[in-house]
């Protein structure tokens, strides 16, 4: 690869570092909004002014907010999420097994998610402003205007509980059989890819269809090329990077998508774990795992960019 | 139905051609229009037809239909089109695929747009060669460098090895007219090649492809807008107007005796009647060693420029793309405050920055820009558009505003009727009528004129500059006018500017600078102006001095 | 001017919808059968001719639940999108207008509210906050404010640089003329359109905040607060919470089709006529 381009990557992650930086910031600030007082929350109405001083000089509250931010940044950079305010846990290995469960059914959401996308995407294009276009392009809308729950109960009501295909609640557990393990998460993943696809399947359309509106596409059709041919050849390589940028920018979506349905298949993963601390107010907890989510939505922001930086030929090839 | 027997040398046989199109008014049920009226032509081998008229013709919708195409939703409904003895559009899409980049190739008119940008050159140049199965890959590509090699392109060996963007905008159209002859075709369909350049470039490229024809007997449709230009290349002619056949014969007698008034129009459409006047004593607009530049000093786009304007004359600005004459302007108005120098208005200094010079200034001073669709706000009717600068400058309010801008629609000849319409109801020339008269509105010293006309047919644009200099009697209105178009500057201007790459080359009245001896630059840029004479590209060429930069 | 027989039959279904909504909402105390808290029946009775869609979890009229739930989700979705829309125009104008400082400044802060989600920001913020209707508001509000800021600053900074705004910079034009007359009137059609998917996306916003337990508190429940407190009727068959679920998709979908339809009108650049 040319230099110019190394630059460029080179400045976009580390951009997206400075960002990330920022962010941790926004978190913790956002976090110490209201001066309610921690201590007091652990210690409950009957504590004494002393036991309350004690709590508050060993928790560090003390010191003032910039003191707290970099002892929490230090902690994070090295592994230390910090302790879980209502149950004493450590936040780090609660963590593991929970990411590695939400990364898991991501994964399988998206790998049903992008090429469905694509393949929807091309076939719309191809019968554009046909039936088959408007009524691909009609579920599409709906679907952006269903709440995330609606999916996801809809589904629950008739392949859980109508049909009992799967379990309506998606346990899941160390050492399950993977054939177990795909029976337990297929709702949620189907849930899951349903809320993506029909983003990334317009978005996909509109990319396509802007390169095959092209002169070059025309100048292909008017060598005789047979229109496979001229997809292939020619729309292809021009759309790679648009398509590419689309199905990052969703997988990002993704992310928030996979919260609301942790929490409706009451399924063991970082997004159930982050409402449950919401809810209890767990300021350490939510902390730490806000900042994971926006690190992982940031990160495939940048992918998403610099696949666009590298599929660009005047930046491959320059003058 | 039954073939039609080939006429012996008849390449192409177009009888009694219908085109229709479908369109969808807002708001209205779609509609059928017809493009092309039942037109016919015959092209022989070899030879070169000009395809002439305005935009709307259909010239662009023919030439497509030689090879059974239609851009945008076009189809063609009536009519035979007999290609080498067979009528093509009963071969159904089998059938056009075949003689595509086979036995007709098409060059387009941008040639930046018409290469993918993802692929080398030499791959696309020989891709429709070897689509077809007429060459190997490697006789392909040594048939593609001697090509390039008679286009006159730089480094024929490896210009191939390169992508579209890191070549020029003249050396790529030369390029597309390489990929067009690669594959040997019988016709190629020459659509509007040479209109993107700029005209020292154009020269070159027209002459090549010229020489590239009379080589390798290959029969044209070189389609245009350009009658001086078409003159230079093709054997006959055919004038087309709205989708209909006005004329058609061959070249010397369409340009020396135009049977059709229509045509004869077209010819004489630069020649305008104008008295070059003497300037006065005291300039009325004076700039003086004015230098500007861009990203904060380091570009500099104007150098030391001086140039006068008389009162109720006309200065010509004259240059290509990139000479700085429309940064002349952005300096005058201070939309671009310059580093040094100053500019002297009426005798007072004008401020350098737009936000410090008094309404009274910015009054005197009016500007009409190159594209009137986007100099005008959309949502804003004509009246409006014109009754602004009354309000604004004059306070005039309610029927008095209304009383003078029924006089300025009329100045600009057109009717009351029109003050309710919006831009998007109006024609190209009506549209910039509306921005003249949104310019006299406020009454003004001088009117800078922004490449007004290059956007325009030649015959509207010759109907505005009848219109303007006709306002510059009755108004007593100076005029700076910028443009690139030589032969407009001949026809209207007082004295003349030549810019190139931000200086000033050659300054003086018009009988001045239009007479020899020139320096470089000028000699190029007038050499480079096709009259509409025969045999005039062959002199031009001979006659080079400069090489054109940039090319 | 807005002739009946010409409305696509799309944008007339999303119209008689939304309109329902509207009319449910205003109208909550004297159209509603029973009140908003009133136990009138068993847990998750099934529809019957006394209470059209059954019961919900504590035994209160669904159809009641429903009108009021109308209500309240309307309200704080039409108070959060003029907030987030008035924040993010106002400021998206200035600052394609103004330019400098001021510009990138704001850009940059937008840019770093944006890059995390809205969902997780929003859930951080209100791990902390008190959780009544002004907080709600205010979180909703700015949050979504960020996607207005750039859609209106994107804008207006096209339509500065055409050549009629220079025009009319030219002419000695002031900021305000400049901003209200020429370029608002070209900026609406993007806009409104704007405003009707801001405002699907708060009520699906405040939705999910509800569902997940954060939105408006019990007693009040707006739609997505219904399908929290109903979901546990699912696995046992029962579909009482599909159905806010299902208004609320009901809802996104009229208004989108009410939103394409204007769009596709004014971009007709007749001046909005016909």
């Amino acid at each position: 690869m040319s230099s110019p381009i190394l630059k460029l990557i080179a400045q976009r992650v580390a951009l997206g570092i400075l960002l990330l930086l920022a962010i941790s910031v926004l978190i913790f600030a956002g976090t110490q909004i209201l001066p309610g007082d921690v201590a007091q929350a652990i210690l409950g109405q009957s504590a004494t002014p002393e036991s309350l001083a004690n709590l508050r000089e060993q928790l560090g509250l003390n010191d003032p907010a910039y003191v707290r931010y970099f002892h929490w940044l230090g902690g994070v950079l090295t592994g230390d999420l910090g302790t879980a305010m209502s149950s004493g846990q450590d936040i780090a290995t609660s963590i593991k097994g929970r990411l590695w469960n939400t990364l898991f059914l991501a994964f399988w959401a998206a790998v049903v998610a992008v090429p469905l996308a694509i393949i929807l995407g091309l076939i719309a294009v191809r019968y554009r402003n046909g039936w088959v276009d408007k009524l691909i392009s009609g579920l599409a809308l709906a679907s952006t205007s269903f709440p995330e729950f609606f999916i996801g109960y809809l589904l629950v009501y008739f392949f859980a509980v109508k049909w009992q295909i799967f379990p309506a609640i998606s346990t899941v557990y160390d050492g399950m059989p993977f054939g177990e393990r795909m029976q337990a998460i297929a709702l949620p993943a189907t849930a899951l890819t349903l809320v993506v696809l029909a983003h990334m399947m317009r978005m996909t359309r509109a990319a396509i269809l802007n390169v095959m509106q092209s002169a070059y596409v025309e100048t292909a059709e008017l060598k005789g090329l047979s229109a496979f041919a001229v997809i292939r050849k020619h729309a292809f390589p021009n759309a790679i990077a648009p398509i590419i940028n689309v199905v990052m920018l969703n997988l990002a979506y993704l992310i928030v998508g996979v919260v609301v349905v942790e929490v409706i298949f009451v399924y063991p993963g970082m997004g159930q774990y982050l409402v449950d601390h919401v809810t209890k107010r767990d300021v350490p907890v939510v902390q730490a795992v806000g900042l994971i989510f926006a690190a992982v939505y940031i990160s495939l922001n940048i992918i998403a960019d610099i696949a666009a930086i590298v599929a660009n030929p005047r930046l491959r090839h320059p003058k | 139905m039954a073939d039609s027997k080939a006429k012996p040398g008849v390449l192409l046989d177009i009888r009694n051609l219908r085109i229709e199109a479908t369109v969808y008014p807002p708001g209205e049920a779609p509609k059928n229009i017809v493009l092309v009226h039942d037109v016919s032509l015959t092209l022989e081998k070899g030879k070169v037809l000009g395809l002439i008229g305005e935009s709307g013709a259909g010239k662009s919708t023919i030439g497509l239909s030689s090879m059974g195409y239609g851009r945008g939703g076009v189809r063609i409904t009536g009519g035979e089109v007999i290609l080498n003895g067979r009528d093509i559009l009963k071969g159904g899409k089998e059938g056009f695929r075949k003689l595509r980049g086979r036995e007709v190739c098409y060059v387009a008119q941008s040639a930046a747009a018409a290469f993918n940008p993802a692929h080398r050159l030499m791959d696309q140049v020989v891709e429709a060669t070897l689509l077809h199965g007429t060459a190997t890959r490697a006789e392909a590509e040594k048939r593609a460098v001697a090509l390039f090699k008679k286009l006159s392109l730089p480094n024929p060996e490896t210009i191939g090895e390169r992508f579209p963007h890191q070549v020029s905008g003249g050396q790529l159209q030369r390029v597309m007219t390489a990929m067009a002859l690669c594959s040997e075709p019988d016709l190629i369909v020459f659509d509007e090649p040479t209109t993107a350049l700029d005209v020292t470039t154009q020269i070159d490229v027209l002459s090549a492809i010229k020489d590239a024809i009379r080589d390798t007997h290959v029969a044209a449709l070189y389609i245009t807008h350009d009658l001086a230009v078409v003159a230079q290349v093709s054997d006959e002619i055919m004038v087309l107007r709205h989708g209909r056949l006005v004329e058609w014969g061959g070249t010397r007698q369409i340009i020396k005796e135009p049977r059709q008034e229509y045509t004869n129009a077209l010819v004489s459409v630069h020649e305008i009647e104008h008295q070059e006047q003497n300037p006065g004593a005291t300039p009325f607009l004076s700039v003086k060693n004015v230098t500007a530049a861009y990203g904060g000093g380091h570009v500099k786009v104007l150098k030391n420029v001086s140039v006068d304007i008389y009162p109720g004359q006309t200065l010509a600005v004259v240059g290509e793309s990139g000479s700085g004459k429309s940064t002349l302007a952005r300096a005058i108005t201070g939309l671009l405050p310059p580093e040094q120098g100053t500019v002297t208005f009426d005798g007072r200094p004008l401020a350098n920055r737009l936000a410090d010079r008094p309404k009274e200034d910015l009054r005197q001073l009016q500007m009409i820009y190159q594209m009137a669709d986007v100099a005008m706000n959309p949502r804003q009717t004509v009246g409006t558009i014109i009754g602004r600068p009354l309000e604004f400058y004059f306070g005039m309010r309610g029927r008095e505003r209304d009383k003078r801008v029924a006089e300025l629609l009329d100045e600009i000849e057109m009717g009351k009727g029109f003050v309710d319409r919006y831009p998007a109801e109006l024609s190209g020339g009506q549209k910039q009528r509306v921005c003249i008269a949104r310019s006299l509105a406020a009454k003004p010293k001088l009117i800078i004129c922004d490449e007004v006309t290059s956007a325009l047919d030649p015959l509207v644009a010759n109907g505005i500059l009848k219109l303007l200099l006709n306002l510059q009697q009755h108004e007593k209105v100076a005029y700076l006018f910028i443009t690139h178009d030589l032969a407009t500057v001949k026809s209207i201007a007082d004295s003349i500017a030549v810019m190139y790459r931000g200086e000033v080359v050659r300054y003086g009245s018009k009988s001045k600078v239009l007479t020899p001896p020139f320096d470089a630059y000028t000699d190029l840029l007038l050499s480079s102006v096709p009259e509409m004479e025969i045999g005039w590209l062959e002199k031009a060429i001979k006659g080079r001095r400069m090489a054109s930069a940039g090319n | 001017m807005l002739d009946i027989r010409r409305i696509p039959i799309p944008a007339l279904i999303g119209l008689v919808l939304t309109a329902l909504f509207v009319l449910a909402a205003i109208l909550a105390p004297w159209i509603s059968p029973h009140d908003n808290a009133e136990i009138v029946g068993d847990v998750w009775e099934p529809m019957s001719a006394a209470h059209w869609l059954g019961t919900d979890n504590l035994g209160r009229d669904l159809l009641s639940r429903m009108i009021y739930g109308a209500r309240i989700t309307l309200f704080i979705a039409v108070l959060a999108t003029a907030l987030s829309f008035s924040l993010g125009a106002i400021l998206g104008f200035s600052a394609a207008v103004f330019g400098g400082w001021f510009d990138t400044i704001l850009s940059r802060l937008v840019d770093l509210l944006m890059s995390i989600p809205t969902l997780i920001m929003g859930l951080v913020v209100l791990s902390v906050l008190p959780t009544n209707l002004v907080t709600l508001i205010l979180v909703m509000g700015i949050l979504d404010s960020t996607r207005v800021y750039r859609l209106s600053r994107a804008v207006a900074v096209d339509i500065n640089v055409m050549d009629y705004v220079e025009a009319a910079k030219l002419r000695g034009e002031g900021s305000a003329w400049i901003i209200f007359r020429e370029i608002l009137p070209n900026a609406l059609s993007p806009l409104v359109s704007e405003l009707g998917l801001r405002f699907i996306y708060a009520v699906l916003f405040l939705s999910t905040l509800s569902f997940l337990g954060l939105g408006v508190q019990p007693p009040d429940a707006d739609w997505g607060g219904m399908v929290k407190e109903n979901k546990d009727g699912i696995v046992f068959g029962i579909a009482a919470a599909l159905i806010p679920a299902g208004a609320i998709a009901a809802l996104a979908i009229s208004v989108n089709l009410v939103a394409d339809w204007i769009l596709n009108r004014t971009t007709s650049l007749k001046g909005g006529r016909g």
